[in-house]
């Protein structure tokens, strides 16, 4: 199973989103083609409602912990609540582009 | 005082200084972009801050993740709390909750 879909399916188990959104952002990055090290997730999820923003972004983090561990170098994420995310509009904000110091991470 | 003298390194950085970006670089040639997105952030704000460059120190790059339960780089603390990555400040950015962080916080802006 490729990273993209373990990710989807850890998150998906997880955290029952109402929209989900999983983004290889690799090629942005200095590493070969075809990489799974730079994601960015977009989740919708009640289950983000009681929370702050960095204790959501922590329960990502645990739910992709061994990912985190391994394979994925970067994990960009937006977290919101339906209401939020409707707010919002559905608009994401653009990831940066890499400066290449994270090549001596790989 | 820890049994951990990184941490202690850490928490004298977080002590110390108002507000410390833990990044990749240094705010005059960061070395990522997530760290270059959240130092143009500070910058844009006219905040004062103190950039650690995680690169330059493997104990401070590997002990800040344990110290704030975070996995990635960048980092920022203001007066001593832990506010996000790059994701969350740029967001707090664009909704306006970054400079009222600040104001509430009494860290100086742009005058």
């Amino acid at each position: 199973m490729s990273v993209q879909s373990t990710i989807e399916q850890k998150i998906q188990d997880a955290l029952k989103p109402e929209f989900l959104e999983v983004i290889n952002e690799s090629h942005m990055h200095n590493v070969p083609p075809g990489s799974e090290s730079h994601f960015k997730v977009i989740i919708v999820s009640p289950d983000f409602a009681p929370l702050g923003r960095v204790q959501r972004h922590q329960a990502v983090n645990g739910i992709l912990a061994d990912e985190l561990a391994g394979p994925v170098h970067a994990l960009s994420m937006e977290t919101h609540t339906a209401p939020e995310w409707e707010q919002r509009g559905g608009q994401r904000l653009q990831s940066p582009q890499c400066h290449g110091g994270s090549k001596a991470d790989q | 005082m820890t049994d951990n003298p990184t941490f202690d390194r850490i928490q004298g950085e977080i002590d110390g200084n108002d507000v410390v970006l833990f990044m990749k670089g240094n705010p005059m040639f960061p070395q990522c972009g997530f760290s270059a997105a959240v130092s143009q952030v500070l910058s844009t704000l006219q905040v004062k801050f103190k950039g650690v460059d995680v690169l330059e120190d493997m104990e401070i790059r590997d002990g800040i993740k344990q110290f704030s339960n975070w996995p990635t780089i960048p980092q920022l603390y203001v007066k001593g709390e832990f506010v996000g990555g790059c994701d969350i400040v740029r967001e707090m950015a664009e909704t306006g909750e970054l400079e009222k962080l600040f104001e509430e916080k009494a860290v100086a802006t742009a005058e």
